[in-house]
């Protein structure tokens, strides 16, 4: 099955998508902008500061998901000794960073007007700083290690090692007393406490975040695609 | 109705910041990525130029290496 996926035969569509990737982003990000800062009704006790939700949740969301496939990525690469599977998880890497970076500046800038603070050593924050470091030294790890074996294995263990903190994040505010709120949303239950007034623009830019996250992810992976056809020009 | 947007009722620097923080980080990323990507296609364009007929030929025969060339040529 994994034939048809390889570098070799993937790069033609590869090398062609993000151009109508950031069309699509661009068009569904200007949407979810306007639902999310114009259209979508304030919050009863929370006022217009529960907007900063439409950019804090779906970060956090999206990040907690890129970690959960670099684990499962790094699980594949020592199960079926693919290397793609590490340069996949290497290119997904960079904007899961991000998302984490953007849903803990967002989620201080959300505490301030909510909570009275920008920072509280909470369950839920301090998890969620936990995985930071671990996407930090996954990306770091990449840099440091030349040889490609060692990088796949130290990399993979970094990953694997990182996701048990995943459930942790989730589980947090129900584990523990946090400032917190508990979860809003149950994917697996049409019981949610949010309205569809506020649903509708999380989920559109929920789609326009991916929409970035599938972006970067292809250009990284083209990146990484012809970095290993210059070292084989260097071979020839 | 701009003011109300603005002022978000009091709360338009934490609303306006944080969306702010988080459209400079896509495009931080973005152009970041693409620099990088940028790079790779003028590297491999630089090498696949030195290299000699033989070379070139074997080269060219893999689909992706004609793929990135093509794709060079738009940057």
């Amino acid at each position: 099955m994994f034939k048809y996926f390889e570098p070799n035969k993937i790069f033609a569509t590869t090398s062609k998508a993000p151009k109508y990737v950031l069309f699509l982003f661009i068009v569904v990000l200007t949407i979810g902008l306007t639902e999310a800062l114009i259209l979508s009704p304030e919050d009863y006790k929370q006022s217009d500061a529960v907007r900063i939700m439409y950019v804090h949740v779906p970060a956090a969301w999206i990040s907690l998901g890129i970690f959960t496939s670099l684990a499962l990525l790094s699980v594949g690469s020592f199960v079926f000794k693919n290397k793609n599977f590490a340069l996949i998880a290497k290119s997904l890497a960079p904007s899961g960073f991000i998302f984490n970076i953007i849903a803990l500046v967002t989620g201080s800038i959300w505490g301030k007007p909510t909570w009275g603070t920008w920072w509280a050593w909470d369950a839920r924050i301090t998890s969620m700083l936990i995985l930071a470091l671990f996407y930090g030294i996954y990306l770091l790890a990449w840099r440091i290690y030349e040889d490609k074996e060692q990088v796949v294995k130290v990399t993979s263990l970094i990953a694997i090692l990182g996701v048990v903190n995943v459930p942790i994040i989730k589980f947090s505010v129900d584990w523990w007393n946090t400032l917190h709120q508990p979860a809003s949303i149950n994917i697996l239950s049409t019981n949610t406490a949010i309205h569809p007034s506020m649903l509708v623009p999380l989920g559109i830019m929920t789609a326009a975040f991916a929409l970035f996250s599938l972006l970067i992810f292809l250009m990284k992976y083209n990146t990484e695609l012809i970095k290993v056809k210059n070292k084989g020009l260097d071979r020839l | 109705m701009i003011n109300e947007i603005i002022s978000m009722n009091g709360y338009g620097v934490y609303v306006w910041s944080a969306f702010s923080f988080t459209l400079i980080s896509f495009t931080a990323l973005y152009f970041v990525t693409k620099l990088q990507l940028s790079k790779e296609h003028i590297k491999f364009a630089f090498k696949f130029g030195s290299l000699n007929e033989e070379k070139a030929r074997v080269a060219r025969s893999q689909n992706i290496n004609r793929e990135i060339l093509s794709n060079t040529s738009n940057i």
